[in-house]
């Protein structure tokens, strides 16, 4: 086995041990850290998707997560209050499903990207970026200043959304759901890294006109990801408004967007489980550096700095060595 | 005498007042190599741009096998059959020698919207990339990275992808440029049976290969194609060698 | 809805127009010269401000208030390019986008841990308080008319410093042809160093003028940062021209928006309603504009090629 599928097998299976061993040891807390990472890292995985394999540099994937937020925030505050959605032209209520609202996350999020994607993809590089940022502050504001679900306020959800056959209050068993969504999902990009349309967008990255010039179309090609790319970090952002039952605009906030393509370099661009061990990476900072100084973002920017400008594979990159796989 | 597959019809292409092509008009006809010879700065660059469809003449039209392609893009240009190879080779560098051949033979064979099958193990997709590689002699390269292909590699890895494509026309801007004598001879070979399976317009500075290859030959100075024939003819022409002397005696 | 109250709409989105233009403008040159996108022009902006406030706190002089946010942002900005934005310019730009948002978390966090998480307040000086009639009887605050003069004045100065001066003739080579200035003679280096303070100082002194409307706190920047993308991409990227039409395109908008919206959703539907679907939509305004212009114009309406 190469060294990094190794270290994947060894992250999976950390990431499992761990909050078992927090269960065993009665530490809902430390479960529910565990939790935090694990959606954290379904959003990087979906940016890491147009980032790593598509090269596209996005700083608005926060639209996605917050989009994904509010499709549970108000599928389930309608069920909460018995008030349907929408009664004409056809009736649709709320739901307090997860199955569902994950769908509709999912959904609302490719939607979102597919929009944002088809105005942004007209340019490339600085501006992509720029444009990206501009629409992801675009949901904020319009977040704040509709005032249906909240408003700057944000939007309580009283009581977790149910699964089938589980009880998603307890930190365990809804970790355990995140978890296997995280690896339904790592199944999902890395069949479609190794599938035809993979190896046409890795290589519109590496040279769009090679591309081209064998009569594939890159703007497809990056729409298309792009769009995938929302669907996952939507689908992330319906989790973690389940695991804070809260749902605000800082989903939105560019520093979220920030937040996300940091776990994505930190892990490792393109890696498979790059977002994975990004996401770990911060959190744990964040919980031990958190603990030192309450300024704890200025060694998070010092770390991200030395990351950039000598490091440039990540923490899977320095573990596992430069080569990426190829087949 | 058939009609030509590629027809280029008095396009003119002009960058503020330098005219890069001045009506120029050359065709190409199954069965043959033409090539498009020319001194430093004539045009040939923005010509074969504007054949494949990266810029748009100001005036003129081309046809390909009959259809006005003039206003098609790239893309459009190589789902018709044109095949093209760059001058600074154009790969995806990460990517494997087999990998970048299976990039050609996948956008010959369309659907790249294909998410699940494993394209690697796709047995017909493979056997299309390994009978490319094979035919420019790269086989026992197909899992190395093309970034660490030496430049000579690089050329014969664009000739591979170029046939996977199965094009109607080869577009070849300076294959053998920067080979060395072997690897221009064992490539100037190649070129000479290529001709059969799809006629090449070849733009290159390599005179001897030039003139041992090409059925016919156009000259463009100036952005004006001043003389078109046979290698012979060519050679016999005052105009040309006056514009050829004439830049040996500049420089 | 007056006429008199729509003047001083148009005013208002005017002025905020020239603030937007100081901190594009900056943004605009360091990419065009430098090609580098600057996440952490917003935390130049801010230090801008709060230098402008502690100055005035400590002095209780505005006008020593301005300089300082002059030499701090510019000081900073030079700082900021000698140790860690010089080595990005050969990067790609997601290389780019990282190492400043490290350097904004960073800016951020220390101005936190310098001055404390509340808001600090720059007065206005008595000079400039107060406000003034305008031609037709329009009262219209001082202050806010003081920006704009001083805003377009900077404009005018900006053109006049990139079209006459040498450095200007050094700052379009560079952005024609990077090597070419390297042959003649300039001093690559230093050119760098000085554009970047240059936009530096435009960003700061824009913070300290907006931080006497606003109050001065830590992450004031990176919302206007985000307007002046929004700018950059309406205007073009790289044309100082673009930035100061697309800069007061945005302000009019953003401020006629949030303005008219209300009053014309009100036309058909009930108060309460408009006034959230009116000021929902306008809060999106600037970025409906910013993909109209996408849509028309990739480049934006300046931009080349």
């Amino acid at each position: 086995m190469r060294r990094e599928t190794l270290l994947n097998v060894a992250v999976l299976l950390g990431l499992l041990v761990v909050p078992l061993w927090a269960w065993a040891s009665d530490a809902p807390f430390i479960i529910t850290l565990a939790t935090k990472v694990v959606i954290l890292a379904i959003a990087g995985i979906g940016l890491n998707l147009a980032l790593g394999l598509g090269g596209l540099v996005s700083l608005g994937h926060a639209a996605f997560f917050g989009v994904g937020g509010y499709a549970m925030g108000i599928l389930a505050s309608h069920a909460q209050s018995y008030t349907p959605l929408m009664e004409w032209p056809l009736l649709i209520e709320g739901t307090k499903s997860m199955p569902v609202i994950w769908l509709l996350a999912a959904v609302t999020g490719a939607l979102a990207a597919l929009v944002i994607g088809a105005l942004s993809l007209r340019t490339t590089g600085v501006y992509f970026i720029m444009i990206t940022l501009a629409f992801g502050q675009m949901f904020y504001y319009f977040a704040i200043s509709w005032p249906a679900y909240g408003g700057e306020d944000g939007l309580p959800i009283y009581v977790r959304n149910g699964f089938p056959g589980l009880d998603t209050l307890d930190p365990i068993q809804y970790f355990a759901l995140c978890f296997g969504v995280m690896c339904l999902v790592l199944l999902f990009v890395a069949r479609l890294a190794a599938s035809a349309f993979g190896l046409a967008l890795s290589g519109a990255r590496q040279n769009a006109e090679r591309v081209q010039a064998v009569g594939l179309v890159p703007y497809r090609l990056y729409l298309v990801a792009f769009t995938l790319s929302g669907a996952i970090t939507g689908l992330s952002g319906a989790l973690y408004a389940d695991l804070n039952r809260f749902v605000s605009p800082t989903m939105f906030s560019w520093q979220m967007s920030g937040e996300i393509m940091i776990f994505v370099i930190l892990g490792g661009v393109g890696r498979l489980f790059g977002p994975v061990v990004g996401a770990t990476l911060f959190i744990v900072l964040e919980h031990l550096l958190g603990g030192i100084s309450e300024f704890w973002h200025i060694y998070l920017g010092a770390l991200l700095l030395i990351v950039v400008l000598f490091a440039r594979g990540g923490l899977i990159g320095l573990l596992a060595g430069r080569e990426v796989a190829h087949d | 005498m058939t009609d030509p597959i590629l027809d280029v019809r008095g396009i003119s292409k002009s960058f503020g007042a330098l005219k890069a092509s001045n009506d120029v008009s050359l065709d190409l006809r199954e069965g043959e190599i033409h090539a498009l010879i020319g001194p430093n700065g004539a045009g040939k660059s923005t010509l074969i741009q504007q054949i494949a469809g990266g810029l748009r003449p100001d005036e003129g039209t081309i046809w390909f096998g009959g259809t006005d392609i003039t206003a098609e893009s790239t893309v459009e240009r190589a789902r018709r059959g044109l095949g093209r190879t760059f001058q600074i080779s154009s790969l995806a560098m990460e990517y494997s020698v087999l990998q970048n051949v299976m990039l050609g033979a996948l956008g010959r064979r369309g659907g790249a919207f294909r998410f699940f099958s494993p394209v690697m193990k796709d047995k017909a997709l493979l056997d299309e990339a390994h009978d490319a590689l094979a035919q420019v002699g790269l086989e026992d390269f197909a899992s190395s990275i093309t970034a660490e292909l030496s430049h000579g590699q690089r050329r014969q890895l664009e000739v591979a992808v170029a046939l996977t494509l199965s094009p109607r026309v080869f577009l070849m801007d300076e294959p053998m440029a920067g080979l060395g004598t072997e690897g221009s001879h064992r490539l100037m070979n190649f070129l000479g049976t290529l001709r059969q399976r799809a006629p090449v317009l070849l733009v290159e500075h390599d005179m001897d290969a030039v003139f041992y290859l090409a059925d016919r030959i156009s000259v463009l100075v100036y952005g004006k194609v001043i003389a078109t024939g046979t290698a012979d003819e060519i050679r016999a022409n005052k105009d040309v060698r006056a514009a050829y002397l004439g830049e040996e005696e500049d420089a | 809805m007056s006429i008199i109250l729509l003047v001083e709409q148009v005013l208002n989105g005017l002025q905020f127009g020239v603030m937007l233009f100081l901190m594009a403008a900056g943004l605009t040159l360091i990419f065009g010269v430098m090609g580098l996108i600057n996440l952490a022009h917003g935390s130049l902006y801010m230090i801008g401000a709060f230098a402008a406030a502690a100055t005035a706190a400590a002095t209780g002089s505005f006008v020593l208030a301005l300089m300082a946010s002059l030499v701090a942002a510019a000081a900073a900005g030079a700082l900021v390019e000698l140790t860690v934005i010089r080595r990005l310019y050969d990067r790609d730009h997601l290389d780019q986008v990282l190492a400043t948002f490290a350097l904004i978390l960073i800016f951020s966090e220390g101005t936190r841990w310098i001055f404390g998480s509340f808001p600090l307040f720059l007065e206005v000086p008595d000079y400039l308080s107060g406000s003034v009639t305008l031609p037709g009887g329009i009262e219209y605050p001082r202050y806010r008319l003081t920006i704009i003069m001083i805003g377009l004045a900077i404009a005018a100065g900006l053109f006049a410093l990139i079209a006459k001066t040498r450095l200007g003739i050094q700052i379009r080579a560079g952005e024609s042809d990077r090597e070419m200035i390297g042959a003649l003679g300039v001093n690559i280096a230093r050119l760098y160093t000085l554009v970047f303070a240059l936009g530096a100082a435009l960003a700061g002194f824009a913070g300290a003028l907006i931080g006497a409307i606003q109050s001065v706190q830590v992450g004031m920047g990176e919302p206007v940062l985000i307007l002046a993308f929004v700018v950059i991409v309406i205007g073009g990227i790289g044309s100082i021209k673009g930035a100061l039409v697309g800069a007061i395109l945005v302000g009019l908008t953003d401020t006629l928006g949030g303005f008219l919206l209300p009053h014309l959703f009100a036309t058909f539907m009930d108060a309460s309603a408009a006034m959230s679907v009116g000021s929902a939509l306008a809060a999106m305004s600037i970025y409906i504009l910013m993909a109209g212009v996408l849509l028309v114009r990739p480049t934006g309406l300046f931009g080349g090629k």
